[in-house]
């Protein structure tokens, strides 16, 4: 088998491991594959530590020598179609071995992928989703037409405020500010039956569902730090949305 | 009854659906993991609301159900768990509970804010025990099989 540098493996694994994990990839996950991706290049004393914000790696080559590498990461979304790319990568990688620099070209390709679906049918589609909520919550047909509007058009401010000003907190209090708002003029004009369910119904398209799911994996699976991370992050969500709303109930 | 429970699948659907394209999954799994999400949700319902077991109980069984589809939808499609289970288990997220515990809280109710505090924390404690008790149930029972592989970061 041909050795390959082992700086080239190193840098094709924490692009790898930066993919991932920038788009909603568990820790574990992360973890996981690169120690494959690694140990299918013959590296040993294989380390990785993923935290949500930054990925240490460290391997020995054949020269006996220690390299580590390490990414900060900044901005983190959701994609699942470019997590699961990169895992089919993986698992392609311990069958039949690629260049490093092949490797790298395929994951320039996945992070080029585009989205399967543009950024209106996107709002369009979380707007259902959260029109269908109120059914859900115990709520009557009435509902479903102010909670599909307010979680809509929440969620597209929610992305403007939060493009502008790249504080999530603030983005997600405005939001739900503005979808209790909202739920509070419907009423008014006497669409819809109960308020409460029309927000909690809106207010779903900005609760951090998969960061709770997420941070309980993690937690159970032993990464402490990841998980308390990650909770750490869903509690300030759920603040920030509690606020929001709260700004709107106190005037009531 | 029937159209009851048609009505709530659907909406289940929809909702997670919605939350599949805002996620980007890939294009011929969303049904797939709208239909582990509605499934989750109906029994939710069931368990839940209809035969008036705790909360916690049906979410529990309800995100083990969808974790165990997501699982054996992961295997056809060869794609990881959690491009079915995270679009899933949205419905069961207790988001009803957590605005209960806020709006309490801020009407100065802090006895009923504390009841909704402990239903929204054991929800979302039952929907991961779920989760975990099939991933750990996989382990268990395929463990020859992963005994054969290297030594792996699992959960």
């Amino acid at each position: 088998m041909e050795s390959y540098p082992v700086a080239d493996i190193l840098d094709v694994c924490v692009e790898a491991g930066q993919v991932m994990l920038e788009n909603g990839a568990e820790t574990y996950r992360v973890e996981d594959t690169l120690y494959r991706i690694a140990k299918s290049y013959d590296l040993v004393y294989i380390n990785v530590f993923v935290v949500p914000t930054a990925l240490i790696l460290t391997v020995q080559g054949k020269d006996k020598q220690d390299h580590t590498e390490l990414l900060r990461m900044t901005e983190r979304q959701t994609n699942l179609e470019k997590v699961s790319k990169v895992n089919e990568l993986s698992r392609h990688l311990t069958q039949n071995l690629l260049s490093p620099d092949e490797v790298k070209e395929k994951l320039r390709e996945i992070k080029q992928t585009p989205r399967n679906f543009n950024q209106w049918q996107r709002n369009l589609a979380i707007a259902c989703a959260c029109g269908c909520f109120p059914l859900l919550f115990e709520g009557t047909y009435e509902d479903m037409l102010p909670s599909f509007v307010a979680g809509g058009l929440g969620h597209v401010l929610f992305d403007i405020v939060n493009r502008w000003t790249n504080v999530s907190f603030f983005a997600e209090m405005v939001a739900a500010f503005f979808i209790g708002l909202c739920a509070v003029f419907f009423t008014s004009l006497g669409i819809g039956n109960d308020i409460n369910t029309i927000i909690i119904g809106s207010v779903m398209c900005l609760v951090p569902g998969m960061a709770i799911t997420n941070s309980f994996r993690d937690l159970m699976a032993g990464h402490l730090l990841a998980g308390v991370a990650v909770v750490a992050k869903a509690l300030l969500t759920a603040g920030a949305i509690g606020i929001g709303i709260a700004m709107v109930l106190t005037f009531l | 009854m029937i159209t009851q429970y048609l009505t709530y699948f659907l909406a289940a659907f929809v909702a997670t659906i919605g939350f599949g394209i805002l996620y980007n999954v890939p294009k011929r799994t969303i049904i797939a993991s709208s239909l582990a999400g509605a499934t989750g949700w109906i029994v939710y319902y069931f368990l839940s609301f209809q035969i008036d077991l705790d909360l916690f109980v049906g979410a529990g069984a309800a995100a083990f159900l969808v974790a165990n589809c997501s699982q054996w939808f992961a295997r056809y499609y060869r794609m990881p768990v959690i491009v079915f289970a995270i679009p899933g288990i949205i419905p069961l997220v207790p988001g009803g509970s957590a605005y209960n515990m806020m709006r309490a809280f801020i009407e100065g109710h802090s006895d009923m804010a504390f009841m909704y505090a402990t239903e929204t924390f054991l929800v979302s404690g039952a929907i991961a025990l779920g989760l975990s008790v099939n991933s750990g149930l996989l382990q268990v029972l395929s463990s020859k099989k992963l005994g054969k592989r290297d030594k792996r970061y699992l959960p």
